[in-house]
This record gives structure tokens, sequence and C-alpha cells, in this order.
């Protein structure tokens, strides 16, 4: 019966989202209490929140799980994919309160506590990611006090906007990893990087240097890579344009790149090619991609609002390597100098399917070629 | 790749008759199959024995066999069809093993046949257990220690080196008939000898037992240019050691962090791309709770039941893709059905939970073993879909139709917690409920999981259920408190039931699609659940697609069972093309992931739902229907008639007042006097005092049974007073709500007739005739169309009185009539105003569309309007025998003697131009042997059954058997001229039955006894051994008889001609 109470206690903390559009959703109140404005966003991964959580891609994002039942196998100290959560807000349908995994050391609430994160449960979320995917991104914010102006307080939503996104997320300083069988070394610009990209890296023995995102080429030669790996990131790519004017000059160092999300748009973005923002995101683990190398379709995990216009890419550049089976947008360039290709989906997965992997391992046969 | 130019004319394979292992999901397949096939304007020529399925339909195909699926019949099929290409992935089992089989006897290669999906190479990769093994390894695939063996020594030693506990798997068997698991040397000795004998290779897979471990399944897809994708992932709630067709199931998986469920992902995805399947596949595997280690248990490279809970779970239509795929398409060219802007390459994404519960017979058997093991033992399942896992539950609890409306098993209320901690170490179909009874009682979850191995996640999800209860049970019944319990599942009848309060407001569900894609794209699938949420996207879809036309509910019928099978999944569907083509709108209900009338492409809208009042109850608020549909759903959806009425639906056909008149049996005995026709006296009783005094006044034998059944659940004959004394102590174990029928038992010639009437006049297709007299329940007789015994008097009595009853008891569209002929008198014994089991098949040797004549009657038109006379067709050209078939080897302890409860999972039809050659395909089709493998019969029989023998045991000696015989029976052959060998009883000195069979000698047992149900009574243990060691045995006389018959006919099924039914 102490039980019973206790949830109850827990019950009556209410929550709110409330949407630029002026909708409220009332819900539950779990993690950390406040207010915390965002971009809505949603996510069709079924496994994988805490990679999802500790992604810096969603800095300034408020994101949605569409699958109803969060938090059921925990959280614990490996699966993060960088030292903190970078969501500004959470939204479950359930938070599992008795997670049952091996690894688990924490429940989702705990985790978004210890964090200060807040998270809100118990709504529709299907209704909310329908609205979500018809408007586009939307301003939202969750709340456990209800604004007692709700209106000024709708007004001000619609003002928000993510600036400097990956100058909030990248590193400061530069760090090298060493990696046990250190065969290449690669420099990877910190646009936000997931730690997946790292362990990729040096499971197949490289040694890797995380440089900032504004770091100048002129840094980069004195490190004397073998490879350049762009990283991930959040936001509108076209506003990056400190990275952008950096990446220009690129190519001409002649060293194998290989650019993932936002690094892959950054890089057409400095080769003349354009950007648009999709009308519908691609966020989850179940999208299919086709790689035009291979005559091949595979499965990736996605999480980006921008793509590439795969015709704007100058003929002098490079070639649209990989397309969207849904929906045809570019998922990949491959440059024509033969030094450069990347990517808009995770090869890297975490969470998501680890079909892509193989790109990995191109790009060290990149660099073996030039040793 | 588009489709194959060199591929014009396929064969397709089905899976046979409904057996436990192999239910309805393979005409589920089948019918996406060969409309995919179609499509694509490929001729497609059906085979499959089973006629009560939608793939056997003649529009299904352009030629349709109704033959016995063995390799005779096949090779005589390829040699006059000529196809190009066999597709041996849809058919189960069966279908895979019967393709192989002509594969490597070089059969296809001289025939120029491919097989397309899966080659021999890919088969044996898959299912010998060591090339298994070999390529796992190849791969670097963990694989569990195992070694096959073909003898039980070699399995002894390697238990020895690798410790117990062990399992036993035999080779090529279907549903893992003959395994088991040992705990010691003595259990490994039994249950490896018995999977020895059935493999059909001898041979046996001896592993190392993982159970406890999580059991996980994957659904993938492959196609030709090495494209995969996973479409499902799946959870067993009981851990590896219970048979995934036994687990309760959950999808996708959820305790698996993403490193463990990419890990298994990409597992899968290596597995298929190593074995090359195109098509669909499921893997299996065993993956350890405390770590990263997992192990591969099995893969079927081909469409199975897991596959097709895959397809109805998501939406992914697996069955189709596999098709497309297997005759040439690529992932990328095959759109998705469901969103219709995306393609077949992609994984859906689900944003609700699944729960499977499996449907067991052991209402039926109640005394076969209930343990659950490495062997499956349900006859089918149920899907339940919820936003909770725990609103999925308890929606699944009723789904299964076993009179609960919550987790708590009445039987289990008054036990001590003693008691239930004890029964959580029992592995049965009840566990479930067990483990609910002990968080009742305040076992702790961590006991709870060290005794069952079930994840913590799942126990403790069934707490919340208990605390819910909990809560409201004590205080106020708030709207807060409503609306939790709704959200999670309870119905207000529960809610009031536990709170004793009325619910302060009524809440109806709200309905959510099943798209495929987690609402990220706009989705037109017709298909909903229910949950509790303020949008209702069936409402909306309704009001966006508004056509104008009348809509019409059809209520389906839940889980496959004994008794309740796949044929009304056929009349449902029937029905459903019916009223689209009379312009009406048909929404499905349903529950079974397996079937046909599942998809949602077949009506216009599908709600995946319980079948339960109150479930139906807010579908009706959400589509306001004109009008709804019971009589093709079974016991199921007429059981929901008297609330239908209540709540003012428009019933189409018969009303429900006539039902009932039908049912009860006070009133039905009033309508038979005022028709003036004889039924066997009857009476009706509520105690044990009252059966046994009417009984006695009957005069015995008497036949007893509750009112209100089907498949004549709990039905017996008694031919003492103690039989009654017996049955009536367990049937008024439970509340009576109705009583006992009480009936003068006629053992004389059972006849039925299916009829569909408009109200004035009436049409009978054909009247069947049963082999075994009456006492054997309809379904397990061996029925016959046209009837080859009946005069012309009593055939026009039969038509007389199905008339008259119909005109009656006013029956609107389907009614099903049973009679029994006794001393040259037909009696009425049964009238069912519904659908039946025989409908289908007899729509298919008769040419009339019945299912569709019923529904049109009952929309309005008249049987003259429709083109048909009163009175009973003309008999066409064939005759069609329909043969039962039984499950008994996976029932350890179930009785196989026949009697008035059915006993057969599913059937086979026999198909010619005169009796004997339909019925001895069929007895081939139901898998008898017709030709001579040992040298003797065992017969040992009841007294009264011993005059008719010396004529049976003469035609055994006529085809040159010896008679081997128990004592008594024995005895009485010898004093009228049959010599026969006399051995004793089970258990008695050698040489004794057991001895004989094991001789392997022994081709058929012909044994009947009075007494029999439960497992220790002496002939059943006999019965029981010769099913293990696959003998075939009789039970009926009369059954006996026919076979005798067939064998005398010293033929082959080589010497019969294969009828296309599409042109009779």
């Amino acid at each position: 019966m102490e039980k019973s109470s206790k949830e109850k206690e827990k019950k009556d903390k209410k929550a709110y989202l409330i949407l630029a559009d002026g909708t409220v959703y009332e819900g539950y109140s779990f993690g950390a209490s406040g207010t915390s404005v965002g971009e809505v966003v949603f996510t069709t991964g079924m496994t994988g929140y805490q990679e999802t959580l500790t992604d810096p891609s969603y800095y300034g994002q408020i994101v949605t799980q569409t699958f109803p039942l969060i938090g059921n196998y925990g959280l614990n100290d490996t699966d993060k994919e960088s030292a903190k959560v970078w969501v500004k807000g959470y939204i479950v349908r359930e938070a599992c309160e008795e997670p049952s995994n091996f690894r688990s050391k924490y429940t989702i609430d705990e985790y978004l506590k210890s964090q200060n994160i807040i998270g809100l449960y118990g709504i529709d979320t299907r209704a909310l990611t329908k609205k979500i995917r018809e408007y586009g991104v939307m301003n939202g914010a969750i709340t456990t006090e209800m604004p007692v102006d709700l209106d000024s307080f709708i007004s001000e939503l619609k003002n928000y906007v993510i600036n400097d996104a990956v100058k909030s997320v990248s590193c400061k300083k530069a760090k090298r990893y060493n990696s046990e069988d250190s065969k290449y070394h690669i420099v990877l610009y910190d646009y936000g990087y997931k730690a997946n990209i790292l362990r990729s890296l040096m499971d197949r023995g490289c040694d890797v240097t995380v440089v900032p995102y504004n770091t100048s080429l002129a840094e980069i030669k004195t490190l004397s890579p073998d490879g350049i790996m762009l990283s991930n990131g959040p936001g509108d790519p076209t506003e990056n344009i400190e990275p952008i004017a950096i990446l220009k000059e690129l190519m001409k160092l002649n060293i194998p790149v290989l650019g993932i999300c936002l690094g892959h748009q950054l890089l057409a973005l400095a080769n003349g090619a354009k950007t648009e923002k999709l009308k519908y995101g691609h966020r989850g683990a179940n999208q299919p991609v086709v790689d035009v190398n291979l005559d091949r379709i595979f499965v990736t995990s996605q999480n980006h609002g921008y793509a590439v216009i795969g015709d704007t890419i100058p003929e002098a550049v490079g070639f649209v390597s990989h397309f969207s089976a849904n929906d045809k947008s570019c998922e990949g360039i491959e440059y024509s100098n033969g030094n450069a290709f990347t990517v808009q989906f995770h090869p890297e997965a975490c969470g998501g399917p680890q079909d892509t992997q193989y790109l990995f391992d191109k790009f060290i046969a990149m660099m073996s070629e030039k040793k | 790749m588009p489709l194959r130019k060199d591929i014009k004319k396929i064969l397709v394979i089905g899976s046979g008759p409904i057996i436990i292992g192999q239910a309805a999901e393979f005409d589920y397949a089948g019918t996406q199959m060969c409309r995919s096939l179609k499509d694509d304007g490929l001729e497609v020529v059906l085979v499959n024995s089973n006629p009560a399925t939608i793939m056997t339909d003649k529009t299904m195909a352009d030629k349709v066999y109704i033959e016995p699926l063995t390799i005779p019949v096949l090779k005589k099929i390829i040699s006059e069809e000529k196809p190009d290409s066999i597709l041996p992935t849809m058919g189960g089992q069966t279908a895979l093993t019967l393709s192989m089989q002509l594969a490597k006897e070089g059969f296809l290669e001289e025939e120029n046949v491919k097989l397309l999906g899966a080659t021999p190479e890919i088969i044996d990769k898959a299912e010998d257990r060591q090339l298994f093994k070999d390529m796992l390894e190849s791969i670097g695939e963990p694989v569990i220690p195992s070694k096959v063996v073909t003898n039980i020594v070699d399995a002894l030693e390697f238990a020895e080196e690798i410790g117990y506990p062990i399992i036993v798997r035999p080779a090529y068997t279907l549903g893992g008939t003959g395994g088991g698991i040992a705990k010691n040397r003595e259990e490994l000795t039994i249950i490896g000898e018995n999977g020895l004998r059935l493999s059909p290779i001898t041979q046996i897979l001896i592993e190392k037992c993982v159970s406890g471990w999580k059991e996980i399944e994957f659904e993938i897809i492959r196609d030709s240019k090495n494209n995969t994708i996973t479409v499902c992932s799946m959870e067993n709630v009981d851990p590896v050691g219970v048979h995934t067709g036994d687990s309760i199931v959950i999808a996708p998986a959820v305790t698996l962090s993403d490193k463990e469920y990419q890990m298994l992902r990409t597992a899968s995805i290596n597995i298929i791309q190593a074995l090359g399947v195109e098509g669909g596949c499921n893997c299996q595997f065993a993956l350890n709770p405390h770590s990263f280690e997992y192990a591969v248990i099995e893969v079927n490279p081909r469409v199975s039941r897991s596959s097709a809970l895959a397809s109805k779970a998501t939406g992914y239509p697996i069955a189709k893709v596999s098709t497309k795929i297997a005759i040439g398409y690529t992932l990328d060219e095959i759109l998705n059905s469901v969103t219709g802007k995306t393609y077949a390459c992609f994984e859906p994404a689900l944003d609700y939970v699944v729960v499977k519960f499996p449907k067991w017979p052991f209402d039926k058997f109640v005394y076969a073993k209930r343990e659950l093991g490495t062997q499956m033992k349900a006859t089918g399942e149920i899907m339940a879909i919820g936003t909770y896992f725990e609103q999925a539950m308890m929606k699944a609890v009723r789904c299964i139709e076993l009179g609960l409306d919550t987790l708590n098993l009445p039987k289990l209320k008054n036990k001590k917690t003693k008691t239930i901690l004890e029964l959580l170490h029992n592995c049965d179909d009840e566990r479930i409920f067990v483990v609910y009874a002990a968080l009742k009682r305040g076992i702790d979850i961590d006991t709870i999981h060290d005794i069952t191995k079930i994840d913590k996640w799942f126990i403790s999800k069934l707490n919340n259920l208990v605390n819910l209860e909990l809560e409201l049970a004590h205080g106020e019944l708030t709207e807060e408190k409503y609306k939790k319990a709704k959200k999670f599942g309870f119905l207000d009848t529960t809610i009031e039931k536990i709170s004793g309060q009325k619910p302060p407001l009524k809440l109806y569900a709200s309905y959510k699609m099943v798209d495929t894609c987690a609402a990220e794209f706009s989705a037109e699938t017709p298909y909903f659940y229910s949950t509790y949420d303020d949008e209702n996207e069936a409402a909306e879809f309704i009001e966006e697609h508004e056509s104008g036309k009348k809509k019409i509910i059809v209520f389906g019928s839940g889980p496959i069972r004994i008794g309740q099978g796949i044929e009304f999944d056929y009349c449902s569907v029937h029905c459903v093309t019916a009223l689209k083509e009379e312009g009406y709108e048909a929404i499905i209900v349903n529950n079974n992931p397996e079937t046909v009338s599942t998809d949602f492409d077949i009506s216009d809208r599908l709600y995946f739902e319980p079948l339960t009042p109150e479930d139906v109850e807010s579908i009706i608020e959400t589509e306001k229907p004109w009008g709804v549909v019971v009589q093709f759903g079974g016991q199921t959806a007429i059981k929901l008639t008297k609330f239908l009425k209540k709540k003012g639906m428009n019933i189409l056909g018969t009303s429900a007042d006539s039902i009932d008149e039908a049912e009860d049996r006070e009133r039905f005995d009033k309508l038979l006097e005022k028709c003036a026709i004889p039924r066997p006296n009857g009476k009706m009783a509520f105690t044990t005092e009252e059966a046994v005094k009417e009984a006695k006044e009957l005069g015995f034998p008497v036949l007893l049974r509750p009112s209100y059944v089907l498949g004549g659940q709990n039905m017996i004959i008694a031919y003492k007073e103690s039989d009654v004394v017996e049955y009536m102590n367990i049937i008024t174990s439970v509340e009576l709500e109705n009583p006992v029928l009480i009936d003068k038992y006629l053992m004389g010639t059972e006849l039925e007739v299916d009829a569909v009437c408009d109200g004035e006049d009436f049409l009978i297709p054909g009247i069947m005739e049963h082999i075994e007299r009456a006492g054997v329940h309809s379904g397990d007789s061996i029925s016959v169309y046209p009837p080859q015994t009946i005069s012309e008097d009593v055939r026009n009595s039969i038509i007389e009185y199905t008339g008259k009853l119909a005109k009656e008891l006013k029956v609107l569209g389907l009614v099903n009539i049973q009679y029994v002929l006794y001393e040259g008198q037909v009696y009425v014994i049964e009238v069912n105003p519904r659908s039946s089991r025989t409908v289908p098949y007899i729509s298919k040797v008769t040419n009339v569309p019945i299912v569709d004549l019923a529904t049109k009657v009952m929309l309005g038109a008249s049987l003259k309007e429709l083109g048909y006379k009163s009175g009973v067709c003309e008999e066409g050209e064939y005759v069609a025998v329909k043969v039962p078939v039984f499950s008994f080897p996976k029932l350890h302890d179930a009785d196989n003697h026949l009697g008035p409860e059915m006993k057969s999972t599913g059937e086979v039809l026999g198909i010619d131009k005169d009796f004997e050659t339909a019925l001895f395909k069929g007895l081939i089709g139901a898998g008898y042997e017709l030709h001579k493998v040992g040298n003797c019969v065992l017969i040992t029989v009841k007294d009264a059954d011993k005059p008719e023998i010396v004529p049976l045991a003469q035609k055994f000696i006529d085809f040159g058997y010896k008679i081997c015989a128990t004592k008594g029976t024995g005895k009485y052959l010898m004093a009228n001229g049959i010599p026969a060998i006399v051995i004793n009883k089970d258990g008695g000195p050698s040489p004794n039955t057991t001895d004989l069979f094991d001789s392997g000698e022994v081709d058929f047992v012909v044994s009947t006894s009075k007494i029999g149900r439960k497992p220790a009574v002496q002939s059943v243990k006999m019965r029981r051994k010769a099913i293990e060691r696959n003998i075939a045995c009789l039970t009926s006389i009369d059954t006996a008889n026919a076979l005798a018959n067939c064998l005398l006919m010293n033929k082959s099924i080589e010497d019969f001609k294969m009828v296309d039914i599409v042109k009779i």
C-alpha cells in the first residue's frame, strides 16, 4: 500500500507540453522540474534511447519517442554517445520505473534528474508525432508550471531559435585518443561527434585527434593526419559560416576525408552545393538508403532535418553516391578527386543498425592506399 | 530486377490439414502468395489437401487440386501440368520437405522445374543439424554445444561430456515433435529413443540446455541483390525451454538494449545472407540474460507462424513480399502497400506493443499433460495490440476465450500461498496466471523470477496490474482511477466488479492505426486497435473516406481451437467479399494473427480486438454500423448475439430470438413438437441426482452435454450410472449457468446438411453422410457427399425436416442440421443457425457459393432472385470424402478414442468420381498408409463391438495381414473362426502389446474401450504407445471397416486421376 501512495504522489505531478501553435498536452512530469524550451522533434527508433539522449545532434531539441515504452532496459555508464545529455526535453508515452537488463544502473527518471533534464510522460505521443510530421519542426516547451499568461508564453516560444549549436557542443581543445594498434592518425572535426565514431575508428587501428569545429587547416597540417573525419552535429548547416569557410580549402590537402551527417552537409556547402530543410525529417533507425556504387539498399540510422539538394552538387565536384529509398533525397556524395566521401546517415549506428559499418572500412582502405 | 522471364507457371504447395504446429498461418501466407502471383499474370497451379482453406477456392488459382500432399501425387500433377517453377517456402514444413524430396530425387530436374526462394542446399543448411552447425561456425555465429547422433549410446555419451540438462531435437519433425528436455540418463534414454523413432532419418540432436535464457526472434527478408531487412523482433515472455509456439510473445523485444538488439539483428542478417534464402526467414536466438553471450537456436528458411505474427504485428505483408522476391523482384521495387509511398525495403517502426497468447486444447483434453516444453501443444493463438504492455495483456486474456477478464484464474483463488509457490515451478499453460496469483499473495518479484526465469520486466508489469486491482478495490472509484484502469485495459464490468462501484463516467475506446512507420508518414491502412486517447484515428478515417455506403460489421471467430477452426475464417472472409460486392462497407473484428480475415486488405476496415461485448461496443460507437453479422464467426460471434440485440443492433440474418430457440432445450423441444419432427428423447439436469434419475428413465446409453457449446466440449456417452456421476462431478465443479442436457443415445447413421434459407425457400447444396455412427462427434467423422447408403424416403425426410425447421425457426442465412437415422427413422440431433465446418468443402464440391448466398439472403435477396429453387441441389458427378486429422502425437496422455467430444484439429478431402476412390484419397491425405509395411493388425475391442470385428478381421486377413489380439478379443475371434495370435495387454508379461509395437510389425491397431480418457487406464496407455510409435490407431469399427475396404482395393494413389476442382 505504501507503494501505491508513493505512486499517487508522483502521478499528481503534472507537466505540460506547450507548442508554438497553441496546443497544450497535459501529462506527468519525470526527470527535472521547471521549464525548458526547444524545437520539438520525434524519433522512431525503438531501442537506443540512451544513445539518443546523449547524441549532440539533438542539441536545442525536445525529443519525442514514438515507441511508447521507454526506459525498459534502463541506462548505464557505457552506452553514452557523449559526456552528457543534450536534449532540451524528453517526451515519452511511458517512462519505465522498473527497468530490467544486466547492465541497467539508472532508471530514465533518475538519469534525467541527474542531468537536470525535463521529461514529460503520459501524453498521446502518436498524436504529437502526426502534428510535428505535418507542421515540420515546431517550437515548444515542457513545463511543470503552467504559465499564468499562456498567450505571451506562446508568442515568446515562436521566437526561439537554436543559436551557435555547433559551437555549443564542440570541444574547446584538441584531444588525442590512441588506439591499441595504431596504424593511422585521424583528425576528427568535432561538430558534436558521437562517441561511436571515435570507437569505430579506434577499433580499426586509428589514433584520433578530436579538434574543435573551427580549427584551421594550417593547424590540421601540423598534426599530419592520414585522414580527416567530419562529424555529425546539430542545427541548420548554413549557419556554420566559419567551418564552411575552413572546409573550402580542405580538398587541397589531398588527405582522405569521411563526413557524416552535418559533416556531410558542411563539405557539400563548402563545395558549392545547397541544402534544404526537409518537410519530413529523417529520424529513426529504419531508414533505407540506396548505395549507388553497390546497387544495394541498406537500413540506416538517421537524425536530420536538413539535406543536401542532390542536383546542386557541381558536376566537377562529385556525384550523389547514396539516396533515400523513400523520398529519394541525397544521402551521400562521392567527391571526384577520389579522396573524399560523405554520408548523411550514421554508419557508426548507436542506436540503430550496423549495416553500413563497411564505410569505415572503405575510409581505412583509402588511407591505406595513400600510405 | 523485375519479374523473371523464365517463370510463367508456378506450382504452389499448401501445408495440408491443420495440426498442432501448422495452423491457419499457411492459409494466410498461401492466399497472399496466390494473389500476388496472379497480380503478375502468372499461371498458378495449387495443391493442398485441406478443403477448409481460402487458398483452395476456385478463384485463387488457375488449377486447384485438393489432393493428398504426397510425393506420388505431386509427381503426377507436375507431369500433367508441367509448371516451370515451384514455390516451396509458403506451405510450412510440409511443402518445404516435399519440395526438397522432389528435388533430391532428381525429379524436378527431369521435369525442368525450378525451386524458387530456397534451394535444397539452402534448406539442408538450415534443417540438417550438422550442416546448420557447420554453416554457423563458418560465419562465426555461436551455437549451443550439440552433437548429432543416430543412436542412444552416442547420445548418452555426449550428454556426459557436456552435462545435463540436455535438449533432444529430432531432425525433420514438425513443431519439434518427439523432442524434449532430459534432466538425467533415464529421461534421456526415453526421450532420445522416442525422438530417434519419430525422425524420418533416425537422427536427433543432443544439445546443451540453455533454458532460462531470453528467447528472441527476428523475422528477416532478403532479396536476390542481397538487400536484407529485419521486419520485426519478438521476445518470448517464457524464456528458452518453452517452444516459441507455446510462449507468450511480445513484439518488439523490450528488455534488450540497443547493443544487444543490434548484435542479434546483425547476426540474423549474417545468417540469412550466408544461407542465401530469397524471401522471408526466421531466426531464433537464446540470449544469456547476464551477458552479451548468445547462441542461435533455430532458423526457418521459409514463411512461418512467427512471420504471420510479425506481419500482423507490423502491418508488413511478409508473405506477399516474399512471393514477389521469389519471382524476381527486389525490395526496392516492391511498394509498401501500407503507405503507398514508401518501399518494401525498410524496417517497420512500431508505436505500440503486441502480445501473442497461445490457445491450448487442454479444455478438451482434460487429462493430457499440460506441461510445456520443446514440443508445441497450442492449436492456435491470438494477438492483442496496446499502447501499454498491461493493456495488451488484458486484451489478450479476453481474446483467448477462457472466460477470463483479468489474469485471476478462479481455480487458484482458494489455493494456499505455499501451494502457489509450488505451482510456480510448473511450466504449463497456466504459469502466467500462477505468477499473477503469486504477485497477489505478495510473493516478491525476485522470488518469482528466480523460480520461473521470466524476465523481471514482465513480472513487474504484471505487478502493475495487481497494484491497480488493489487501488480499485480500495477507496472511492475516482475519475482518475477509472481512466487509469481503462488505459491498462480493464473493462467497465471488471472495474465495477473489483471496486464494487459504478464508474463515474463512461469512456469508449479510441482507435489508432497500424501503419508500419509509427506515424512518420501518413498511411492509408484501414487497420486499427483500441486504446484510450483523445484522438480517434478510426473515426477520422471513416469521415475522410465517407462513401455513403451502409456499414456492416462481421465478427470473426478468434483463435483456432478444436471445434472452431479455419473454416469460420473462410466463412467470414467470404461474407466480407459478398458484402463488398453488394455495395456495403464491410468491417471485420477479429484477433487471430494467423488468418486471412485479419489481413488489412480483405475488409474495408479491420479492428484487431477481443470479441467481448464491451470491446465490441466501442467499435460500434465509432463505426455506427447499419448492421452486424454473427453467423460466420462460430460460437465466438454467436455469443455476442444477446448483447447486440440489447444494444438495438440490426443483426442481419437469423434473429437473436431464433438462435435462442435453437439452443434452448425447452423451446427447441416445443418447436420440434410443432413441426412433428422426432428427436431422441431428452431431459435436462442441474445436479448429479437429477442427472442419474433422468438417465435411468431414458435408459442407457445416454449422451450428456452442457447446453451452448460448440465442438462437443465436455460431451460423453454414459453407459452406466457411474459414468453419469463421474461426468456430473467434473461439470458441476464450475458454476452451471445452463443445464446439462441428457439425451437417449441412438447409435445410428449420422447425416448432416448445411442449408441457406431466405425465410420462405431453402437450399440444401448437399446432404452429407457420416461413416462413423452417431456417438463420434461430427467433426471427427469421415463425412461423405453425396450420401451412399440412404434410401429415397430418408432423403426426402431430411429435405422435408430441413425445410420445416428453417421456416419455423425463421432462419435467414445459414443453418446446419444434424440428423441420425436409427432403425429406419430420421431424428434431429442438433440445429445450429449459423455457419459450420462443412460449409467450405461443400461449397467447393457442389459449386454452390454458400456463404455468398447466405450473405445476400441476409441482405434481403430471395433464393429465387439469386437463381435457386427451393430444396436440395442436384448431385454432382463427384464424390467428396472429408477425413479428420488429429494431433495426438503432440499431446501426451491425451486419449485418442473418438467419442462425442471433438478431438480432430483439421481435415483433408478426397475427391473422385466414385466413393471408394474418394475415400482412398481422403485416407491417404490424412496420412494413412494404404499398403502393407508390417505384417499384422492388432485388435482389442470392448464386448459390445466384438460381433462386428469378425468380418473386419477377415478383411485384414484377406489383405494378407495376421491378426493379433488381446485375450478376450482373441478368444472371441477364434471362436468365430478367425485365427488370432493372442498377446498380453500393455504392462503384462512378454509378448505384450508394447513388444509387438516395438517389433515394427503392426500396421494398424483397432482399439475400442468402454472407459477411457484417463491416462492411467490400460487401453489409453496402449493407444498412446501406438501413437508414439506412429502406428495408425482406429477407435471406431466404422473407420476401421472403411479403411479395410480401401486396402482391399489393392491400389496405390498413382492409379487414380488427379481432379482439378476448378473444372467441377
